[in-house]
């Protein structure tokens, strides 16, 4: 049965709430969903229980569902689908809502709510979902009648994947999961006039943007999750828009990998914890375009010193970020695709000319910041340096000729990975970048394995964030995903740890976690492998061992305890007063804040 | 509501807000469906803006859509913010700066107009002094008894201000006001 025959046999047809949960997930392409079963869903869950065509892959817990939908999302550009219950099922939902919600991730969450008839009695496994939930979503809906459901459902699909994308929250309570109702098919549902998210860009701003940057004499290209959301195209269109400008360009976090690492225009990583020649570029160029970015306040620094001297542009899709916190001379409302096609087109037929001489000079002043290697570590012979981990992992991985994918938790390991690991291509980054979620990490793995099943897919952990999911091992067991779980394990919680030498006078108030579990032996009570590398020789050996092997693998990175994650913009600060490697003494770190950074985050 | 609330910006937000923070009149047309008003207010108490004034009523029942008037106070690039933030909740139709139509279309401020009941109670002078007040404001008398009067006064705000103050020392007893309804002047609609 093909796919069209199979919506129209949909089409208009009577059944009961559960099974229109099941064919609106089919019509809406969906393979596979996340979730724990509960009270309020059992009747989706015998829906489930009677195909073949959506699989359900059974988390340990509902935070795990989340986090692992939002993997498979962001590595395959299609919604992540979750099923949880009521009450502590959708609760626990809450920081995975939130974490996309802030990364535009398209998520669709399906919750079970207590039958119609007991809400606002405070039944058993009630809570107000909507309510809660409200400000975490895109949109959310309470579906009291089994004959909105279709169209509500259809909607679900629509808003988390247009526009900005982002989660939303469809509660169905139980007696309408068994209510019998019509049901229709995707294209049958008109869409609501309110909600139309604009796609092009205004040609007229389109073309002052080209002038501003054929003018440029010091440009610079700032590019970020935008870009990796609009498609691969973007992408490509990116790549292309570089290659013809010969503009230098970095990124934020969220949007490593849109242009490649091993790309000759390529700075590296921007913003706080970026690289010397990226936030420099920012704070002197004259002409700045972002690119499906937000001047988050990580990539800003301090906003009064914000790249003083440049005209901006900003293209985003959002029209509420344009000119949120930083004013803008040109703001280009529109998805990035479309505009970067547009901007391509009217600088190749503008017949305008760059001051290439200009140019040139503008890259040796770059040149002469690359020089100084902000990146630089001290190598030990004795102690694996956590970032010559990274290192030899990305070389490990490219060892194995496999399609590579990361994902991370929080902290320290996090910009290690974003500082030196290779990205060549886009949706191969998972990270938690705007909530900065710990934990987020081995549950995206598991989604990003089961989107990819032969692809090798690795969570850069640290030692306490992967402990708050950790139970996902156990998921990816049942589910032979073999994810490996790579944990720089320096017994701290590193990042706590830095800022607390940062602005507290080195009390390390519990950023040390005293009784760690033995992760080897964790793994193996699993059913997973364990493998541990005390020694900097030892590592290949083992990183080969863990790509080799076909399970689960929690790989114990024993690395240095104290190592601090540099260069660093101290809070309050601006992108020319850089916190250097070289240049971190103690005394230096203990005075890198003034008052005023103190408070800020 | 809170006067003390500071305008939210970055982290690093250290240089000195120089706008100077002015009240404007948003309007906004919705569908009117389970928990849009708590999605507006959820916006400007989660983003702590302010609401100074809010009125809500369907006024197209057919078509299910409602028309929100909120009276909020901000820099004007807080106030961008607030209509762009509007505009991105998905049953708000779209948002009209009634303020920014006024002084683009050369007017001083778009109508606005509150409605209050006001119920004042006493006996002798104080009582002739309100109902002779209450005929200056054009107020009208629509509950009565020997001790107390009702009155229903219209107008601007500052109308209904005033109005209240003379009448707090005469003997005030309870005030309900429904919030501004406004409007832009001239034949075009919204």
């Amino acid at each position: 049965m093909n796919a069209n025959a199979n919506a129209k046999a949909s089409d208009k047809r009577e059944m009961t709430g559960a099974e229109m949960v099941i064919q609106a997930l089919k019509d809406n392409e969906v393979e596979h969903i996340f979730g724990y079963p509960g009270g309020a869903v059992l009747p989706i869950y015998d829906e489930i229980f009677q195909q073949d065509d959506v699989q359900h892959i059974l988390v340990r817990h509902e935070q795990g569902a989340g986090h692992a939908a939002e993997g498979y999302a962001r590595s395959t550009g299609k919604p992540g689908v979750m099923l949880v219950t009521s009450g502590p099922g959708a609760t626990n939902a809450v920081t995975p809502l939130q974490d996309a919600l802030m990364d535009s991730i398209p998520l669709v969450c399906i919750t079970g709510q207590v039958p119609t008839s007991l809400i606002g009695s405070d039944a058993f496994q009630e809570c107000d979902t909507v309510g809660i939930t409200r400000p975490c979503t895109k949109h959310n809906w309470l579906v009291k009648d089994v004959n909105d459901l279709a169209r509500v459902l259809h909607e679900a699909f629509r808003v988390a994947t247009t526009g900005r994308p982002g989660p939303v929250v469809v509660d169905i309570p139980k007696d309408v999961q068994f209510a019998k109702g019509i049901y229709h098919a995707p294209d049958a549902t008109k869409m609501r006039l309110s909600y139309q998210p604009r796609l092009s860009g205004d040609e007229e701003l389109i073309k002052d943007a080209v002038d501003l940057l054929m003018s440029a004499k010091r440009p610079v290209i700032y590019s970020g999750g935008g870009v990796i959301n609009s498609g691969p195209e973007a992408s490509r269109l990116l790549r292309e828009l570089v290659d013809l400008t010969g503009f230098p360009i970095t990124s934020t976090l969220m949007g490593l990998g849109a242009y490649p690492a091993s790309g000759k225009n390529w700075l590296g990583m921007l913003g706080m914890h970026g690289t010397y020649e990226a936030n420099m570029t920012m704070h002197d160029c004259d002409v700045m375009i972002n690119i499906g970015a937000r001047f988050d306040d990580r990539i800003t620094g301090r906003l009064d010193k914000f790249a003083p001297r440049a005209k901006k542009i900003h293209i985003d899709i959002d029209p509420s970020s344009i000119n949120k916190v930083v004013h803008v001379d040109v703001g280009i409302i529109g998805d990035v695709g479309r505009v970067l096609e547009d901007l391509v087109r009217i600088w190749r037929a503008s017949g305008g000319t760059q001051d290439k001489p200009a140019l040139a000079e503008w890259w040796q002043q770059i040149g002469k910041w690359r020089a100084r290697n902000s990146l630089a570590y001290k190598p030990n012979k004795d102690v694996i340096m956590p970032q010559y981990a990274i290192q030899r992992l990305y070389d490990a991985s490219k060892r194995s000729g496999k399609e590579t994918f990361i994902t991370t938790e929080v902290g320290q390991h996090q910009m290690w990975a974003a500082q030196f690991f290779g990205f060549e291509k886009p949706n191969r980054w998972m990270t938690s970048g705007g909530l900065g979620t710990m934990g987020y990490g081995l549950p995206a793995a598991l989604g990003v394995q089961i989107a990819h099943p032969d692809a090798l897919v690795v969570d850069i952990a640290g030692d306490a964030s992967v402990q708050m999911t950790i139970q996902e091992m156990s998921a990816a067991v049942q589910h032979n995903a073999p994810i490996k779980i790579f944990i720089l394990n320096n017994q701290y919680m590193g990042m706590v740890r830095q800022w607390q030498q940062l602005l507290h006078g080195n009390r390390l108030s519990h950023s040390y976690t005293e009784a760690m579990p033995d992760f080897v032996k964790l793994a193996e009570a699993y059913g997973c492998v364990g493998i541990r590398a005390e020694k900097p020789d030892e590592l290949d050996d083992a990183l080969d061992q863990m790509i080799a092997t076909d399970k689960p693998v929690i790989f114990d990175c024993r690395v240095a305890n104290l190592a601090n994650c540099f260069p660093m913009i101290p809070s309050g600060k601006a992108h020319n007063e850089m916190l250097l490697p070289d240049e971190a003494t103690d005394e230096a770190v203990a005075n890198a804040i003034g008052a005023e950074g103190k408070a800020l985050v | 509501m809170n006067k003390a609330a500071k305008q939210p910006a970055s982290a690093y937000f250290i240089a000195k807000e120089t706008e100077r923070p002015e009240t404007h009149t948003l309007s906004a047309v919705v569908d009117n469906e389970p928990g849009v008003l708590a999605r507006v207010i959820g916006l400007f108490s989660g983003r702590g803006y302010n609401i100074e004034s809010l009125t809500v009523s369907e006024t197209e029942h057919q078509k299910h859509i409602s028309r929100i008037t909120i009276v909020t106070r901000g820099t004007p690039h807080v106030l961008e913010q607030i209509k762009a933030q509007l505009e991105r909740i998905v049953p708000v139709h779209r948002v009209v700066d009634l303020t920014v139509t006024a002084e683009e279309r050369g007017h001083e401020k778009p109508l606005e107009r509150e409605l209050a009941l006001v119920k004042v109670a006493g006996t002798g002078d104080h009582r002739v002094e309100a109902l002779r007040l209450a005929d200056a404001f054009k107020a009208t008398v629509i509950d009565a008894n020997v001790e107390h009067f009702i009155f229903e006064v219209t107008g601007r705000t500052s109308k209904i201000e005033q109005f209240i103050s003379i009448m707090a020392p005469l003997g005030l007893v309870e005030v309900c006001r429904t919030g501004v309804a406004a409007m832009s002047r001239g034949k075009d609609g919204m």
